[in-house]
């Protein structure tokens, strides 16, 4: 493993600049672009075709990086744990069943400070046995440290995917991320995207310095990952003060996702909304509030039903975790009514799990706002437009005091 | 899949936006699939099966019997059908206007020894349709993962497809 930047111009920048590709094929170029140490696979649908795109770009030599092929996804995180303590850049991908047993290594990478990129190809939970998309996987883990971006677009997949290595081994944040993107629709939707020149993004990872604060290193041992808490000696304050780094580092990122966005539209001409995305919220009298791949769908939903007289936008949540508190109760400020559509279920509150958290920045904005929770889209059911007018049609309901007391099932009866 | 994907690709190729979302179950080799192509002058921003198909391609001559291959087709589409039947022999619905067919099995065995329709199917479409060229077809090909013969015999496939299709305009064949 070399730490020295190498040298441009082999990788990605020999294909054409316009290609078509998959999400998944979207993510493994961008890794190839960062040129990273160490990477550890295990397949699973919807990510196979991921961990497939990684292989043969290591195979046909356009890719200069380890591949480890682990007998699991807790080894497959375990091994990367060790590259990234070495000073190694990272990339695994999962999903679903790969995650939950990736769990307890899982834990340990935001604890240990290691700025571990992971695509999560999000799927619906089991059981009843499903292998399709849905957020349920990245949601049950929310509470575990880590920063989770949602992608719409196949090219933000390729863009973010980029960007992530960025944002995690920025030295104000030093946390691992998942660059989440929904299993069937962008895991295999195949459209057309940009690439970036190497040079470019060579330029722009700049000099890699990401073992300064631990290190693997024979000729300076050091112990990692000590034991602490109890509530005797030293423990307790030493607990402590890692779980507030973890959570200030988080705060810190919401910064950081922004001036790496911003840098990145600078640098390559493409921009996307780091923490919350308004679309055409301007005099909205009410808000769709979306996450991920269905926001496309919404969008033409939300022009259609504009050019029909309704005052409606859409608040698209990119950054999930750290949740944007700030930045979506100034785009939610002036509405009369949320509906929040989720990709996944929240058992405890009868809800979608982004509405619920979402009810948090309603109390941030100080007035009762009518709210719905519609779920939809799960284990790989579509969202289409037809959906989201029905979805905007009930959310207007709410401006007249018409608020439900439990969740819309969207797809109930498709 | 593969021809979804090549498809948006030659589609791109030509300057146009694509999207193409496959839909399938549990991964077995010669399980019923399908696959939504979206082409577009502007960027495509829904990522969403097609529920109402202007064009149906159909590669196998025998999923109609398990799939509704028709449902929620628009009035006046086209379908591109790979079959050893004369036009009149099929059962199609109201409302299609133009039928592309081809014995795409038969000539696949020619070329391949085995089934596999894909590319020649790619190349009646593009006859049927004209919404690519064979040449953006060709080239989408030749930057695949396409190499050597197989890259020549898909060529061949793509080639005969576009030449042997027989084209039926219904309007016209009704109202003559």
């Amino acid at each position: 493993m070399t730490m020295a930047v190498r040298e441009a111009g082999t990788a990605a920048a020999t294909r054409p600049r316009h290609i078509v590709c998959e999400g998944n094929e979207a993510a493994a170029l961008a890794v190839a672009m960062v040129r990273p140490d160490m990477l550890s696979v295990y397949p699973i649908t919807p990510q196979s075709s991921l961990v497939e795109h990684l292989a043969k770009l290591c195979a046909d030599g356009r890719m200069d990086a380890e591949i480890v092929d682990a007998e699991g996804e807790h080894s497959v995180l375990s091994v990367l744990q060790g590259a990234a303590l070495a000073g190694g850049r990272t990339f695994t991908a999962t999903c679903g069943p790969g995650l939950a047993f990736m769990f307890e290594p899982y834990w340990r990478t935001p604890g240990l400070r290691l700025p571990i990129v992971m695509a999560l190809v999000t799927r619906d939970g089991i059981t009843p046995q499903s292998v399709w998309g849905g957020h349920q996987d990245a949601m049950t883990v929310r509470e575990a440290g880590w920063i989770q971006i949602y992608c719409e677009t196949v090219q933000e997949v390729l863009d973010t995917t980029i960007m992530a290595f960025r944002i995690a081994e920025h030295r104000d944040v030093m946390l691992p991320v998942n660059v989440c993107l929904d299993g069937n629709y962008l895991s295999y939707g195949a459209a057309r995207v940009t690439l970036p020149d190497q040079a470019g993004v060579d330029a722009f990872m700049g000099e890699r310095n990401i073992n300064w604060h631990a290190a693997l290193d024979p000729l300076r041992p050091m112990a990692v990952d000590p034991l602490t808490g109890g509530s005797g000696g030293k423990g307790p304050a030493a607990f402590l003060r890692y779980r507030k780094g973890q959570c200030r580092s988080m705060q810190n990122a919401l910064r950081v996702i922004t001036e790496v966005h911003d840098e990145y539209a600078a640098r390559f001409g493409r921009a996307f909304a780091p923490l919350v995305e308004r679309y055409r919220m301007d005099d909205a009298e009410m808000a769709l509030v979306t996450l991920g791949s269905m926001t496309g769908a919404a969008k033409d939903a939300v022009d259609e039903a504009r050019a029909a007289g309704r005052r409606v936008g859409i608040v698209k949540i990119k950054t999930f975790s750290p949740f944007p508190v700030e930045a979506l109760a100034q785009a939610l400020a002036g509405v009369g009514a949320i509906g929040v559509v989720d990709r996944s279920v929240g058992f405890r509150w009868n809800c979608g799990p982004v509405f619920q958290e979402l009810l948090g920045v309603l109390y941030r904005l100080g007035r009762p706002v009518p709210t719905a929770s519609f779920i939809g889209g799960l284990a790989g059911a579509d969202l289409t437009v037809e959906h989201f007018h029905a979805v905007i049609a009930r959310t207007a309901a709410l401006l007249g005091g018409d608020v439900p007391d439990g969740p819309i099932w969207v797809n109930e009866n498709d | 899949m593969m021809a979804a994907g090549l498809l948006a690709a030659g589609l791109v190729a030509e300057g146009k936006y694509a999207v193409a979302i496959p839909s399938f179950g549990f991964e077995r080799r010669g399980a019923p699939v399908v696959a939504f192509v979206r082409a577009d002058e502007r960027e495509i921003r829904r990522m969403t099966n097609i529920t109402h198909p202007d064009c149906v391609l159909c590669i196998d001559p025998t999923v109609g019997r398990s799939v509704d291959i028709f449902a929620g087709m628009r009035s006046g589409g086209t379908l591109v059908q790979t079959s050893g039947r004369a036009l009149a022999e099929l059962t199609l619905p109201a409302g299609l206007r133009t039928v592309g067919l081809i014995d795409a099995v038969r000539i696949a065995m020619e070329i391949f020894r085995r089934p596999i329709t894909n590319t020649l199917m790619l190349g009646a479409l593009a006859r049927t349709t004209g919404i690519v060229s064979l040449a953006a077809l060709e080239q989408a090909l030749a930057d695949s993962e396409f190499r050597d013969a197989g890259l020549d015999q898909n060529i061949a496939a793509l080639g005969r497809g576009y030449r042997e299709t027989q084209i039926h305009h219904l309007d016209r064949e009704v109202a003559a």
